[in-house]
Parts: C-alpha cells; structure tokens; sequence
C-alpha cells in the first residue's frame, strides 16, 4: 500500500492557543505534520489560531488560515478549498472533537473530504468511558472495578466486593472537586458524602484505587496494514495518583523486567489493533508493584504530549511517521529518518536514559495550591539525556531554572525536620527536594520513604547515591576518580566547588591533567547498530566524542527552555526562525535547547540540535565543542539573555545588541538617567533596596498608586500597583525577598494607553513592522490584555513620538536585532514603560500580520547586513488594511484557587489572533477563537471598584443594557449606577454565585485586590469560569466584549482569509 | 577492582570490574535489548562471547528465578557502562553482580559501551580480553594471542544425552535437534500440545526417524554453521524423509536451525560484520505481506542467492538490510525463521510461526 494517490489537498487543523494540558507539543506535531504532507507533493491547508506558532508561518503549510478553530470556519474552508482530506489527529483534543462533531453532522461527507488517520468509531471507543470499558472486557484487557453510586450504601457494597483502597469521583463536577481517595471505612464515608454532595445530580463514580501503583506509558504506532511498533516506553517516577504530565518521567522504563515490558507492550498493541487507530496514540498503565498484574489506565487515540516527548526521547518523528500512515503509507515502506538507511518499522533501542520534569507556574500563582494530584497544573517541561539515571535527573533540575543547585532548593533546606516530612507526604511540587533532605539528614531509609510515597526504590536508591557523593564531596579525600565519578552523575562544577569549597583552578587542573572533561553523543534510535545521519546530540562525561566540528562559520542559538506564563512558545518559535534565517545566510546553524515539546528541538530543524541545559556550564561547553563565530541570545528570552553578562565575562562573542546595553536597558536607575538624557518621558521611579528606602521614594515620586516589582524578572512576578503605605509595606514584606542583590523596584503608576513597538536596529537605522495598542489601559500585563494592530484610537502625533522615540532608544541602547518598548500615553504625554533588547511575545504576530520576517532580519543585521540595503525600509512600515486583535487564553480551569482577575502579573498561557477588515469582526473572531462563551441575551453582574466608578464605566454598562441584557449590580456599585439612569437589579453578593448560568450570564467585576481569597468577589468570579460564562476584569475589555455580542445577536457569519 | 578490555588490535578500554574476578577471551559482540539481560546471558547461542550492552544500565531489575533460558550463564563475560548493584522489582532474587559471581562470570563496567559498539559496527565483531583480576597488562595480551575462536559450539551447547518433555495430553510428538536450545522454545512447542524428545548433536536419522515423530524440530545454537557438518548431514536425510501427505513430517527451524536447513539443501551461509542482536528489527513476512518486529541473535546469515534454485524461497527479510529472515520449502513441509519468534527477550509478535508448525503436524500445507 502506498500513498493514496487521490488525494491533492489536505486540509490540517491544529490546536489553538497554548492552555494547560495543550501545549507547544501541537505546534511541533503539527509542524511534522505539514511537512511529511507537504514533501509528498500534496497542497497542504492549515487552520489555526494561534500565531505563536511555527506552523502558523510562512513556508510550513501551502496556505495558513489563521482564524478562530470553530465548525463554521472549518466549513468556509472545506467550501472554499474544497480539500479531499481532512487530519485532525494533529490538534489535540481541540482538533479532534470537532473533527468528530463536524463527522457526525456528515459535513465531511457533504464535502467529499475523507477524515484521515483517525475512524469516528475507534475515537468513539477509545474515548467514551463507557464504550472503552466494554472494549477492554471483550478483549480481555483488565481495567479497575467501578461502579456508578448514588448512596452511601451502594459504596459500601461495592466496597465489600472489591476492598480498599477506592478513589471516588462526583459526576459533573468541575476540575474534580469533591473527589478523593479513601483506604477505610470512615474515609470513605466522607468522600462518598461530599461526592454526592458536590455533584450537580447527586451521583459519584466510584472505582477501585490503584494509587501507588507504577505509571508506565507506552507510544504505538500502527498503520493500515496492521503492522504495530512500540516507539518509547516511559516510566514515571510519581507511581499513579498524580498526572503524567505532573510526573517525572523516564524514559525507557528502569524497574521492568522484560516479561513485565513485553505483558504492557502485548497489551498496548492489542489495544490499538482493536481500536484500529492508523497513527500514533498512547496507552497508559498501572503495574501493580508487587505482581505481575496491571490495569490499562487510558488511551489517547493522536499525537500527544507524551508522543512529543517519546519522539525526543528516542529520536522517532511519531507525528511525521503518523502524517504519513494517515495519507496510506505502511511503516514497512518509511525510513527511518535518523539513519536515513534503516527501516522505520522497527522499536528505538535507546542507550541512554532519558528524565522529563515538569515546570510549574507556581511561582506566578502563588495562591494556588502546589499539591499533585489528577489535575494537571504543569505549564511546560523539559527533558535531559545522559547515560546514568542521577546525571540526567541533575541535568533535568538545572533546566528548571528554579532556585538551588542539585538536589537542593532554599525553602527546603529551611523547613525543619517534622515540616520536611509533613510536606514531602503532600506530594507537591518539590517532593522529590524534600525526599533528598530527608536522606540528607538521615532521617528517613528507602524502605520508609517508599511505605509513604510508593516511589520505586530504585529511584529512591539512585537520589540516595547522590546524597552519598555530595557527602563524599563534602567529606573525602578529593581525588580524581571522585570528581570524574561526580562528574559522571551530572555535578555541575558549581556543585563540585561550593560541595568540595576547592578552588576553581584547582579543579579546571585536576579535570585538564585527568582528562575529565564532556563529550557529545548521538541520539540515533539504534544504540549505535546503524551509522545515524542525524545531528542530535547530548553531554556526558568520558569517552568517545561523536560531535564533530566542521570547518564551517557557525553561530549558537540558544533556547528558551520550558514553557512558563511570560516566556511561552513566541521564544521558540523565534529560535527556530534565527535557526532558519542562518541557514539561508550560509552559516552552520546550532541550537541548545532542552524542551522536548517543542519545534527548535526537532532534530531536523538545526544543523546541529544539543540537548542540554541551559546552564552556563553546559552552554560553555557546547561552545567549546564548536567555537561558533558568535552567539544569539536575543531569541531565547529572559532565559538566554540572562546569560549574557556570564558569556561576555568569557569573552565569548554575543551577535546583536551588547551586553553592557543589554545591562543598561535592565538596570532601572542607568536606564532611567538615558532616557533623561535623551529627553524621553518615563515614569518616576527607583529602585530600593530597604523599607526606609522605599518609603523615601514615596514622598519623592510624588505618592500613590504606585507600580512596585521586584527586579530582573519575567511575565511581571510579584508585580502590583499600591494605593497606600499599608498595602506598600505588606507588599515589601511578603510578595518579595528584597536583599542588595535584588532591590525592588518602584515607579510612579501612568495612567492611561499601553502601546507595544516591536522594532529591529542595525546600529544605525531602525524599522518598526508595526504597533500595537492595548485595549486594556495601563496596570494590566501586556501578555493578558487584548491587543490591537494596528492602532485604533491613537492620534497621529502620538504615532510619530512613538517611532521617533524608537529610534531613538534604538539608537542610544546601540540596538542590534530586536527590541520591544512599552510605552504609556495618558492623553498628553508618552512615556516608556520598558525596553526588552530581545525578542518578545508579540515578534511572531507582528511578523505575520505585516509579513515582514522581523527575525530573518535581525539575524541578517546581526550578522553585519544593513537595514537600509534590505527591501523592508526603515522606520515605520506600511499599515497593513486589516486589523488583527490577539486575544489572551487563560488556563483558568485548570488552577481552581487561582484569581481570574487580570492585573500586572501575566496570567494567561496562550493567545489567539483575530483578523479582519472590520475591527469589530477581528475583535469577535478572537474571542469566538479564544473560546469564550459569547452571550446574547440574560444578564449581566456588574460590581466596581471606587475609581472605576466613573462615567465612562456607566457608559460600558449602558451599552449592555442596550443590547438588551438585565443588568444587576452589588449594592454598592448598583448605587452608583442608578446615579448614572441605568435600570438596574441590586444582588447581594450570596445570591450572585447561584445565579450564575441562571440569570446572570456575564461578570463585570474589576476586583480590589487580586488573588485576595477573602474577598467577597472572589469565589464569584471562581464560579462563573468554572461554570464557562465570561468574566470581565476590566472595564476596557468589558467595553470591546459588547463588539462581540452585538456581532453574534446580528448572526454575523465570520469569512476566513489567507493572510 | 578495575576492569579491562583488549582487543585484538590493541585496543584498551579501562574501566571497573564487577561479578566473578577473572579473565576471558572471546568474541566480543554487542546486544541493543533494552530489557532481558538475564534471559540474554543464559541463551545459550551466546556460548563463548563477550557481550556488551547497549543499555546503559545492567541489573536494574535484577535477578529472578524464572527468567532462565538455560540453567546457567552461556556468555563469557558482560560489559556493561553502568551497573545497579541495589535492583528493585518483586521478583528479584539476587543482582547482577552476585549472580555473575555465583556463576563465574566476569564483567567490566564503567567503559563507553558506545564507543566499543561503534567500533564493532565499523570493524566487525572481533576476538577481545576482558579481565577484572590482578593480571599484567603484558600477561593479557599473552592469553589474547593464545586463545583462538572456534566456531564448532553447537556440537557441546546442546543436551548430552536424550530428553524427553511429557505430558499426558499432549497430541504431537516432535524431535528437537538440540544445539544449544533455549527453553522458552521448548515451551512454546510443549504449551502447544508437542510432547518433545530432544536429541544430543549427531544423533543419527535414522535413530529419530525410528521414533515416527509428527515433527522435527531444529533449535538455534551458537557457533558457524559450516562447522555443524555431521548436522547437515542428517538434516538432508530429515528434509528427504519429510513430504506433504498422510502423516506428513513437517521441519522447522530457527536460528541455528535455520541456518542448517540452508547448508543441508545446498545453500551457504556467510558471517555478518556484526550480527544482528536485539529486539527491534523490523521483519516483512511474504506469506501474509506484513511485518513484525523480532527478537534478534544470529552472527551468521543464509545467502538469498545461494538457495532460490535449491528447492527454497525466501519467506522474511530483514527491513533494515534485506538480509534472508526466514525460507522455506517450495515442495516441502520444511520452513525457518533466523530470528526467534520464542522472543524471550523481546517481542511475542511472531509467535504465530509455532502454530504454523502444528498446522502442519495437522496436514497443513505452506
């Protein structure tokens, strides 16, 4: 069987903007996708709106729509490109489902579109709970007891049949609450109470427990033919009871024996050959650690998050090999992409261990809760590669880029003996930094910690051998043997001088005459049998090196690490174009990165792909290795720019705007002198490093409200705008760690516009692609407010202080690359916020709304070309005749004690982008694309702040109540409205929380203080996401919202364009 | 306890020792399973090599007491880059470095297995020396420049005397020519109905066609298989005496047996640079034009063409180098795998081949 050779025109859909659980793995998969689709000479169409993305790009799919993923923009395409295939096993679960709706309503069939790679019954029976049950029973594959209760009693019984432990879960609750795991009789009367209790229709399913049971996972593949192969098998450290993607993850799995590997591998082929998926999907299983018996946990019938990782982990494109199984191809007749000779129907043999961790936003919601459990709260994660178990761990927490070294983080090392223990049984995210303390400090054995966490304990074993060598590190002898034995087990040499207190010289001679030193190997999914053509390397200590430098100019790019709220996807997709563009110059392009789910680290996008953390150690050495001409950090952001002034201590060559810029336009009081100098307004501010100090900037700043922020950070941690001295002296006491390293940073509060200028400067010249306006004044993190291209309501004067500013700063900073500048006008004056010497959140979209390719042309003026002798000008291009509105996504569902509430702190995970002609339109398509309820008709709770009370709220309000809503409001608020003629409802605030999906179907509510859980309108604004009905915290977004209704009750029908 | 391998070209690799302290001389070849290590070390096929792991850590589940395909370890030593000296999982009994002790098997560790498996790939797999005892390096290469290779394994690998497997309800009776057999192949015959008489090297014809078996079986070993001259001898009797028709003899052969058939019709076999040993080679089946991954452990290969016009086709290939994976007959009920569909390590994915034998038995046709 080969391809189908009917098909001419594929239309692919991919995943929308970045939520957790659905990530930046979807744009990699979708990119393959494109593709392997694209080089079989076959017109490939994408939708998507997410324009972070690569795949949104120019050159990956023949033609990008970039509008919202709904069932009416899919149909404008069918009618319209009228393609003969349709994949939608590359989008995620947001693909697929509509996939399966816009099947069921025989819209495929209507357009003669054959739905590819994936069949309506085996998604139906892999995903509905109560067909894939019946599935496992017919083929005799073991699933847990469960049963559906309504009563106390009912547990009991079923209790009685199958024992303890049993986890219980309320029907139609959102993000599992109510739910819980009991092991005794009295556990289980109360879970089962409040189960039946939360849940809307008073009904629990409960089933037997097998919490504590290891977490296996397995990627198949399986083609028309039948033909089946396991790519990876993973392993995760946390046994079952905490979610996968919150899990550290190892790949191959360590503890099986081969008769327990091959029991899951039969049953995950039988699985897939009964589901007859043609494609990729994941199997998941609990083994029962105390006898070969296993439960098959769940099925996921596409390319996921662990197919993402799978593929990194053995060097197997799952997702290219998926694309073209779908389009006919049988595995027998694919290559094996890495060795370019081999076949691609065979299983990976890695020779290498691979570690994923999971990056947690809790450093942003600090508010929520840390506990693990079946909810995923993970935003992105990484991946390490060495060839023992404890190096890759260690290499895996120095990507994290968390406070500590090794197995050690400052919080933890403070808790006291009883805290420690207590907290590494609440299984959150620092378990495994308590499980190290507790060996650290001998309190616990192994055995112990094993009865309490149930994490095997050869994992345990291997943490406690690296305790073994910080004490050896502490206490021996220093030898040779035992710098190279913990070099081996992935000490950084950091580790090694603060462990051993030996000087730096001494060790760098000690590794010089012992010849200690790292060496690259090659991922080439064969364990070495077959030459690999592929350049896809990662460090370990001693041997052979099979990286070899060629004699070519080469510049380093390096990465952005995990995704994390404030540095998302836009990075990569920077680096992977700086990646692209310097190919095209003629230069061996390199890249360090180390998030598996992303496209920068696709073996095939760079010349030379390291895997490695982002560490200065382990960036170090990769130049070493290479001596590049250069490197580029301005792509990977905060992440690799912050390596800049360790890099250019080394003497080592940064392209693009210099260190001493890149420190004078993040050093607040330098850049603030410039910007005097240049006669260019910001506001007042300082930096303080004492309460006294603080309070003496309050008087001189001219009082509140006033912005106040820690230094040196991203996504605006810890940032918030001060009304008062008692709201600034709890600031400084708890929301930051002030020290003279890390002064806090103090500005006086512009009110008014936000304005965003991405910009690209050779030194001399400058050109703007374009300019973005807030919808949001002032005070609301750019990354969460509603953005506008090109500018709307700014008067021309403004725009050109704006580009004149620009250039200026440009010029000052001797920018060279990219630079993005927030300014603020209040209505007279403009102001500079912040000056970013790098690539920023709103490169990509900017880059695809104007079509200028602003990272081309930065690593162009990086390498010495001259903006005036390109053919994009200079200052401000062209305004393109369409708006694009990008609309921010929140992951709010997913975080239950997290404020909803936007504010400088970034929230949100993920964007999408409206375009049209019409502003109104582009501001509708992006909330339709952003997934947001958009009401027409019912109510609206309205509750203000006092300096919000104002008539220009009262006019947002009325324009909802000309649009035929009933407006209620606090009593308070509602008050000051009647002031205002508007007719209103007062409700208390108890009642609101009921009403919600009732009467009341949108929240206007900016709040007093954000994540104040006190607060009366907290649980509030709680309920209403949970519930999905639009939660408005702001009064700018409240007022464009009304576009996007008046839109939808006219029954606008949306047109979807090429850009 | 250090731990070192030579080569012959002089090669040193230095490391540490672990298991039994001793020191060994044979061929040095590499295996890229990723589970299986004690099933791997007691097949005996691997009788007189040198094996090094591609997996980067040995023992991590440690030992057990039923993962044994022979009563003992048939390798001569083990080269390992990482080893687990505190194993986890239920069923271990013991680790890797006791029970190498335990059975007088020296190992090294702590050596780039990477780049020892690169250079077999480059070079072939070659004569070698590890040792982990106090020995001069002088003395070392002595002992390398005495011990030769030989490549006649299969006449001792196997059963001394005959065997016999019964259970009463048992329906075939089938002869195993035994030349080095591993025991799940014996299971999976005897779990599907076969009671078995296995038979020593050299046992004459006549002697098993006296018995009236429903089957004869060939069984993989160690070793070249030009060497097994008196085999292919009575092979080429067994193969004559084998016909479809009323109590049909049907012959299957893996491995070793395999390689047999092809020698006893005619054929040549020829040795590989490296072999193939591992779990992950994709296999195509002619006879129902799919493919399946196999486990793998065969230094030596049938030449395709040295068999098409001796009364054979060629079955299975290899997909990664086309290399002859499986034959059989165009008259007779006479088939083989070179792979091991026995798996044990690796994949139960061609298990499928035993019940074709029984079909056979069963008045089958190929």
């Amino acid at each position: 069987m080969a391809r189908d050779f009917t098909l001419n025109k594929v239309l692919i859909i991919g995943s929308g903007p970045i939520i957790i659980g659905q990530a930046a793995e979807f744009d990699y998969a979708g990119t393959q996708a494109c593709k392997a689709i694209t080089e079989e000479g076959i017109e490939t169409i994408l939708i998507n709106s997410n324009p972070a993305t690569i795949m949104t790009d120019q050159g990956i799919a023949d033609k990008v729509y970039l509008e919202p993923i709904t069932e009416e923009a899919i149909i404008k395409i069918l009618e319209k490109e009228k393609p003969e295939g349709v994949l939608a096993g590359f989008g995620g679960q947001t693909g697929l489902n509509l996939a399966m709706s816009l099947d069921e309503k025989g819209i495929f069939e209507k357009y003669n579109c054959k739905l590819l790679g994936v069949n309506k019954e085996s998604i139906h029976k892999a995903e509905d709970r109560e067909a894939f049950k019946e599935l496992m029973m017919n083929i005799g594959e073991p699933i847990p007891p469960s049963t559906i209760a309504t009563s106390l009693e009912e547990c009991r019984q079923f209790v009685k049949e199958i024992g303890y432990p049993v986890i219980i879960r309320p029907a139609y609750t959102l993000g599992g609450t109510g739910g819980g795991i009991a092991n005794n009789d009295e556990e289980l009367e109360h879970f089962c109470k409040m189960g039946i209790e939360k849940s809307a229709i008073g009904q629990i399913l409960i089933e037997k427990s097998v919490a504590g049971w290891k977490e296996v996972e397995y990627e198949v593949i399986r083609d028309s033919k039948d033909n089946c192969i396991i790519i990876c098998s993973m392993e995760n450290l946390d046994p079952v009871g905490v979610h996968t993607g919150d899990s550290i993850v190892v790949a191959p799995t360590q503890t099986l024996n081969d008769s327990q590997y091959q029991m899951l591998r039969d049953s995950s082929l039988k699985i897939i050959r009964h589901l007859e998926i043609e494609g990729g999907c994941n199997v998941q299983f609990a083994l029962n650690p105390d006898k070969d018996e296993y439960i098959v946990i769940e099925v996921n019938p596409r390319v996921s998050r662990s197919s993402a990782l799978a593929s990194k982990a053995a060097g197997y494109p799952i997702a290219k090999i998926a694309a073209k199984i779908a389009i006919g191809y049988t595995l027998d007749e694919l290559k094996n992409y890495v060795t370019e000779g081999s076949s691609a129907c065979f299983e990976p043999a890695l020779d290498y261990c691979v570690v994923k961790f999971p990056k947690w936003p809790f450093d942003k919601f600090r508010t929520a809760s840390r506990k693990l459990g079946t909810q995923m709260k993970a935003t992105g994660e990484i991946m390490a590669i060495d060839r023992n178990f404890e190096s890759a761990l260690l290499k895996a927490i120095d990507s994290l880029e968390i406070e500590g070294a090794g197995l050690r983080t400052p919080y933890v090392s403070a808790l006291d003996d009883n805290k420690l223990f207590e907290k590494m049984l609440r299984c959150d995210d620092e378990r495994l930094f308590c499980i190290a303390e507790l060996f650290r400090r001998g309190l616990k054995t192994v055995d112990e910690i094993y009865e309490s966490t149930k994490i095997d304990r050869w994992f345990l074993n291997k943490i406690k051998g690296l305790i073994l060598m910080e004490k050896a590190l502490m206490t021996e002898e220093i030898t040779a043997d035992l710098i190279r034995e913990a070099e081996m087990r992935g000490f950084t040499d950091e580790e090694i001088l603060h462990l051993t207190g030996m000087k730096r010289e001494v060790l760098q001679d000690i590794r010089l005459y012992h010849e200690i030193y790292p060496v690259y190997k090659i991922v080439d999914t064969c364990a070495g049998e077959f030459e690999a053509k592929t350049p896809y390397y990662y460090q370990s200590f001693g041997g052979e090196n099979e990286s070899h430098r060629s004699p070519n100019e080469k510049i380093l790019v390096v990465g952005s690490g995990p995704i994390r709220i404030g540095q998302g996807i836009e990075f990569d997709y920077c680096c992977v174009q700086g990646v692209w563009a310097l190919k095209e110059l003629g230069y061996e392009s390199i890249i360090i990165n180390n998030n598996p789910e992303t496209v920068s680290t696709d073996f095939d996008t760079s010349d030379k792909l390291y895997f490695e953390p982002l560490h200065i150690d382990d960036v170090m050495n990769v130049i070493k290795q290479e001596r590049p001409e250069g490197v580029i950090l301005q792509f990977g952001g905060q992440t690799s720019l912050n390596l800049a002034s360790k890099l250019a201590e080394r003497s080592i060559r940064i392209l693009g705007t210099q260190n001493k810029y890149i420190d004078l336009a993040e050093d607040r009081e330098k850049f603030s002198d410039l910007l005097d100098l240049l006669d260019i307004a910001t506001p007042k501010g300082c930096a303080v490093r004492t309460e006294t100090e603080a309070f003496e900037a309050v008087e001189r700043l001219g009082y509140y409200p006033l912005m106040v922020r820690p230094s040196f950070v991203i996504g605006g941690r810890a940032m918030q705008v001060v009304y008062s001295d008692d709201e600034l002296r709890k600031y400084l006491k708890e929301a930051v760690k002030m020290s003279h390293e890390h002064p806090v940073l103090i500005d006086k509060y512009v009110e008014g516009k936000e304005i965003e200028v991405d910009a690209i400067a050779d030194g001399e010249n400058v050109l703007i692609p374009g300019i973005m306006e807030h919808v949001e004044r002032t005070g609301v993190h750019s990354g969460d407010s509603c953005t506008v291209y090109p500018p709307y309501t700014l008067p021309q004067e403004v725009m050109d202080e704006l580009v004149a500013n620009t250039k200026r700063i440009a010029k000052a900073l001797h920018i060279v690359g990219l630079v993005n500048i927030q300014y603020a006008w209040d209505g007279n004056k403009v102001y500079v916020i912040e000056v970013n010497p790098r690539a920023s959140r709103t490169v990509p979209i900017l880059s695809k709304v104007t079509k200028v390719p602003m990272v081309k042309i930065a690593v162009a003026v990086m390498t010495g070309s001259k903006l005036a002798d390109m053919e994009w000008g200079t200052g401000l291009y062209k305004k393109q005749d369409y708006y694009a509105v990008k609309i921010p996504v929140f992951s709010d569902a997913k975080l239950t004690d997290v404020d909803v509430a936007v504010g400088p702190e970034m929230k949100s995970t993920g964007e999408v982008l409206g375009i049209d002609r019409n502003l109104d339109m582009a501001v509708y398509k992006g909330f339709l694309g952003a997934g947001n309820r958009i009401p027409t008709e019912g109510g609206v709770f309205v509750a203000l702040r006092d300096h919000d009370k104002t008539s220009e709220s009262a006019e947002i309000i009325k324009a909802y109540a000309n649009l035929g809503f009933k407006i209620y409001a606090s009593p308070n608020t509602g008050n000051y409205l009647k002031t205002q003629d508007i007719d209103l409802e007062i409700l208390e605030y108890p009642m609101v929380k009921e009403e919600i999906g009732q009467a009341i179907q949108i929240l206007i509510n900016p709040p007093k203080a954000i994540n104040l859980i006190g607060e009366d309108t907290f649980p509030i604004r709680r309920a209403a996401i949970e519930r999905g009905f639009p939660v408005l915290t702001c009064m700018d977004t409240a007022r464009i919202f009304t576009k996007a209704i008046k839109l939808k009750q006219d029954g606008a029908e949306i047109d979807v364009n090429l850009l | 306890m250090k731990g070192i391998i030579i080569f012959e070209d002089g090669t040193v690799f230095k490391g540490k020792g672990f298991g039994y302290s001793g020191t060994r001389v044979g061929e040095l070849v590499f295996n890229t399973a990723m589970t299986g290590y004690q099933k791997t070390l007691t097949d005996p096929s691997y009788s007189e090599q040198l094996i090094t792991m591609t997996y980067p850590i040995l023992g991590n589940y440690g030992i057990n007491e039923t993962d044994y395909e022979s009563d003992r370890i048939h390798a001569m030593g083990v080269i390992a880059n990482d080893v687990c000296f505190e194993p986890s999982n239920w069923k271990s009994v013991s680790s890797i470095d006791a029970w190498l002790k335990e059975q007088g098997v020296p190992g090294v560790y702590n050596v780039d297995t990477r780049e020892i498996t690169r250079k077999l790939r480059n070079e072939g797999n070659q004569k070698c020396l590890i040792s982990n005892e106090k020995i001069s390096l002088a003395e070392m290469k002595t002992i390398l420049a005495k011990e030769t290779l030989r490549g006649d394994q299969m006449k001792y690998a196997g059963t001394k005397e005959i065997v016999k497997w019964e259970k009463e309800d048992n329906k075939y009776n089938v002869a195993v020519l035994d030349f080095g057999v591993k025991r799940s192949i014996l299971n999976e015959l005897f779990n599907r109905g076969c009671n078995l008489t296995i038979y020593p090297y050299a046992t004459k014809a006549r002697i098993i066609l006296a018995e009236k078996p429903d089957g004869i079986f060939l069984t993989n070993g160690p070793g070249d298989p030009a060497e097994a001259t008196e085999a292919v001898k009575i092979i080429e009797k067994l193969i004559t005496n084998s016909n479809y028709g009323p109590n049909q003899m049907p012959i299957f052969g893996i491995c070793m047996g395999h390689q047999l058939i092809a020698l006893a019709q005619g054929g040549s076999t020829y040795k590989l640079k490296y072999g193939h040993r591992g779990c992950n080679h994709g296999v195509f089946d002619k006879n129902n034009g799919r493919s399946s991954i196999t486990s793998q452990n065969h230094g030596y290969a049938v030449k395709a063409e040295s068999i098409v016009l001796k009364g054979m086709e060629v079955s299975h290939l290899n997909l990664n180098d086309g290399t002859v994976e499986g034959m059989q007959h165009l008259s007779k009920p006479v088939f083989s795998v070179q792979f091991h569909p026995e798996s044990n390590p690796g994949p139960n994915d061609t298990g499928y081949l035993f019940d074709k034998f029984i079909d056979l038995m069963e008045g089958g046709r190929l």
